[in-house]
C-alpha cells in the first residue's frame, strides 16, 4: 500500500532506527511504515476506533488527549516529534508547539495554509468562509478551528526562537510547482516543516 | 445452560485439582507446607507450548471463567463473554489456563480448607496471601503444565495486580501481558472501602472471630454488607440510574422502612446469593491482598524503576466511568512504561458500567482485545 504524499515526505526526513512519537496517528500508517525502516516509537490518538487498525499494524497507540499537551513524556525523550494536519486542530497550538519541542530533538509540522489564494478570493470575492480540497468542512462543523498562513506559522517559530531546518511547500496533489516555490504563502496548500529548538 | 452449546462456547468443563507437596513460603512470612490449586484449561497447548494464556480472576471470581459445568447450570463462567471459540481470547488458538488462587473459597486451598496440621478448618488462621504470593504458586501450575513461558498473562481488576505483577516478578516468563482496569495501588479512598467491608463482616455477631464454622452459622449479615458495598462502589451512578433509577417494586411508596425501591430489592438479592456461594475469610484474604498491593514500595516508590525490567509488551485498558480504578491510575501504568521506553498500548473505553465495565462485552472493548489476542497468536504459530 502505498503512503499519502505528505506521509511519504515526512518519512524521507527521518533516518532509520530513528525513536519517534507521532501525535495524531491515525490509524498507525505511518508509524507501520517507519518500523520497516527500523524506526520505533508510539502513536498518540484520541479516537480508539482506530485502535483495532493500530494493533494489527503493530504499533504502539497510546491514547491521549493533545490538548492536554505531552506531560508523559520526558524532555528531548524522541528523536522526532510528528504533528500531521492537526496543528489547526488543536485548542491551544502554541502550547503544543512548545511540548512538541521539548519532547522532540527534532519537529516534523504539517498544515494545511490557509493563505492559499483559493481561501483569499473565497473570503475576498465570495465573502464567505473558505471551503476547499484541504479545508473540506464549513465553518460550523470544522475541527479546524486554529487556521494559520505560513507566515503566521513562521512568525509564531521565530517569536519562540524554533529553527526552520527544512520545509517543503506544495499543491493539494502534493506537487511543487513554479507558484509555490515562489510565492508559497500564495500557491502552497500543505506545508510541512522540520524544526527544532535553538539551543 | 442452553440447550444445545453455542458454536462461540467451551461448553461443558470441569476442573482439575492439583495437590502440591513442596512448600510455599509466603511474604507474611509463614509457609505453606502443601496446597491444592483447582484449575480449568480451555483449548489445547500446541506442541512448542508457546500458546497458553493466564487468566487471574478478581476479588470475587474463581477458576470458572468459562463454559458450563453441568447441563443444569444457568450461568456460564465469569468472563465466559471473552473466551471461546472465535471470541476475543480464542480457544481454537490458545491454551488458556484460569485457576481459583490460595485463600479462595471455590477448591483451592483456603480458610474454608482443612489444616492438615491440626485437622480443623483453617479459617481465619489462613495465612494472609499477597498478589506476589499468587503469582509463586501460578508459577508452580505453571511448570506443572509444562509452560515455561506464557503467550499473555490477562486480569482485570484485583486480576490485573496479578498480570503486572507476573511482569514484574518473573519478566521472562510472558511475553505479553493485558493490565485492564487496574490500579498500580490502591487509594486510601479504595482502602477506606475495604475497611468498611471488613468492618461489616467483622461486627457480625455470627462472625466468632473468624471461626464461624466451628460455630455452624456464617456471618451472612455482614458478608452481605460487605458485597453490597462493593457492588455499589464497582458500579457507576449512571449505570444504577439507567438500570434502577427510582422505579418501585410496588408501584406505590409505603411509607414504611421496608423494601420499596428495585435497587433496594436488587442489593437484598445480590447479597443474599453472595453469602451462600463466598466464604467471609476469603472476602477479608482478598480484600487485604488488595490493600497490600503496591510493587513500587521496593524500589523507592518509583513505579517506572518498578516496571524498568518488564519484558513483555502490554496491553493496558481502563474505562471512562470506573471511578474505584479510575483511568487515571492506568494513566500512571502506561506513563511508567513509556517513560522508559516499553511497548505499551493504552485505551480508555467509554464505558458506563463502572469498574464492572471490565467484565463486560463492550463492544469497543473486546474489538481491542480481540485484535491484540490475535497479533499475539500470529506469534505464536511463527
Amino acid at each position: 500500500m502505498s503512503l499519502r504524499i505528505d506521509l511519504q515526505i515526512i518519512s524521507d526526513w527521518i533516518p532509520d532506527g530513528a525513536r519517534v512519537l507521532d501525535l495524531g496517528c491515525d490509524n498507525g500508517i505511518l508509524l507501520k511504515h517507519l518500523q520497516q525502516r527500523g524506526i520505533t516509537g508510539y502513536g498518540l490518538e484520541i479516537d480508539n476506533s482506530k485502535f483495532a487498525a493500530c494493533i494489527e499494524a503493530g504499533v504502539n497507540v497510546i491514547q491521549a488527549d493533545l490538548d492536554q499537551g505531552l506531560p508523559q513524556f520526558a524532555d528531548q525523550s524522541f528523536d522526532f516529534v510528528i504533528l500531521s494536519q492537526t496543528l489547526q486542530a488543536i485548542n491551544h497550538p502554541d502550547f503544543l508547539l512548545d511540548e512538541i519541542v521539548r519532547v522532540g530533538k527534532q519537529a516534523i509540522i504539517g498544515f494545511p495554509n490557509f493563505g492559499h489564494w483559493q481561501c483569499r478570493w473565497q473570503l475576498t470575492f465570495g465573502g464567505r468562509m473558505p471551503v476547499s480540497k484541504t479545508l473540506p468542512n464549513a465553518w460550523f462543523n470544522t475541527p479546524n478551528i486554529h487556521l494559520c498562513t505560513i507566515k503566521d506559522f513562521e512568525k509564531i517559530c521565530t517569536s519562540k526562537q524554533i529553527d526552520i531546518q527544512q520545509r517543503s511547500i506544495v499543491n493539494h496533489a502534493h506537487k511543487d510547482t513554479l507558484g509555490t516555490k515562489l510565492l508559497p504563502n500564495l500557491f502552497g496548500q500543505t506545508a510541512l516543516y522540520q524544526l527544532n529548538k535553538s539551543s | 445452560m442452553p440447550e444445545t452449546v453455542p458454536a462461540d462456547s467451551v461448553g461443558l468443563v470441569t476442573p482439575t485439582l492439583l495437590h502440591i507437596d513442596s512448600p510455599l513460603l509466603l511474604d507474611c512470612g509463614r509457609t505453606l507446607p502443601s496446597y491444592d490449586l483447582i484449575y480449568e484449561t480451555y483449548g489445547e497447548l500446541n506442541q512448542a507450548a508457546s500458546n497458553a494464556v493466564l487468566i487471574c480472576h478478581a476479588l470475587s471470581g474463581d477458576h470458572h471463567a468459562a463454559g458450563y459445568h453441568s447441563a443444569d447450570d444457568k450461568k456460564p463462567g465469569w468472563w465466559d463473554s471473552a473466551i471461546g471459540p472465535g471470541k476475543a481470547i480464542d480457544t481454537n488458538k490458545f491454551f488458556v489456563v484460569c485457576l481459583n488462587n490460595l485463600g479462595g473459597c471455590k477448591g483451592s486451598t483456603g480458610p474454608t480448607s482443612l489444616n492438615p496440621e491440626t485437622g480443623k478448618y483453617y479459617g481465619p488462621d489462613f495465612p494472609i496471601i499477597t498478589v506476589a504470593d499468587w503469582v509463586r504458586s501460578q508459577a508452580v501450575l505453571a511448570d506443572h503444565l509444562k509452560v515455561q513461558q506464557w503467550a499473555a498473562v490477562v486480569g482485570g481488576s484485583l486480576g490485573a495486580m496479578q498480570s503486572m505483577q507476573w511482569a514484574i516478578s518473573l519478566p521472562e516468563r510472558l511475553r505479553h501481558v493485558l493490565i485492564i482496569a487496574a490500579a498500580s495501588k490502591l487509594s486510601a479512598q479504595n482502602i477506606a472501602f475495604n475497611e468498611v467491608a471488613r468492618t461489616a463482616i467483622k461486627s457480625d455477631p455470627n462472625f466468632h472471630e473468624g471461626y464461624y464454622a466451628e460455630h455452624n452459622t456464617l456471618p451472612r449479615q455482614g458478608l452481605g454488607l460487605a458485597r453490597m458495598l462493593g457492588h455499589i462502589t464497582y458500579l457507576s451512578d449512571e449505570a444504577m440510574g439507567e438500570k434502577f433509577g427510582r422505579k418501585l417494586r410496588n408501584g406505590t411508596i409505603n411509607y414504611g422502612y421496608d423494601i420499596e425501591f428495585q435497587i433496594e430489592s436488587y442489593l437484598q438479592y445480590q447479597s443474599s446469593s453472595f453469602v451462600e456461594r463466598f466464604d467471609a475469610n476469603t472476602y477479608l484474604l482478598m480484600t487485604k491482598a488488595l490493600d497490600y498491593f503496591d510493587p513500587a514500595q521496593a524500589f523507592n516508590h518509583d513505579l517506572a524503576a518498578t516496571l524498568a525490567n518488564i519484558q513483555a509488551r502490554s496491553l493496558v485498558i481502563s474505562f471512562t466511568s470506573d471511578w474505584r480504578f479510575s483511568p487515571a491510575r492506568s494513566q500512571e501504568i502506561v506513563n511508567a512504561l513509556l517513560s522508559t521506553g516499553k511497548d505499551v498500548t493504552y485505551a480508555e473505553i467509554e464505558a458506563h458500567q463502572g469498574h464492572d465495565a471490565f467484565l463486560m462485552p463492550i463492544p469497543r472493548y473486546m474489538e481491542i482485545v480481540q485484535t491484540y489476542m490475535q497479533h499475539v497468536a500470529t506469534e505464536c504459530q511463527s
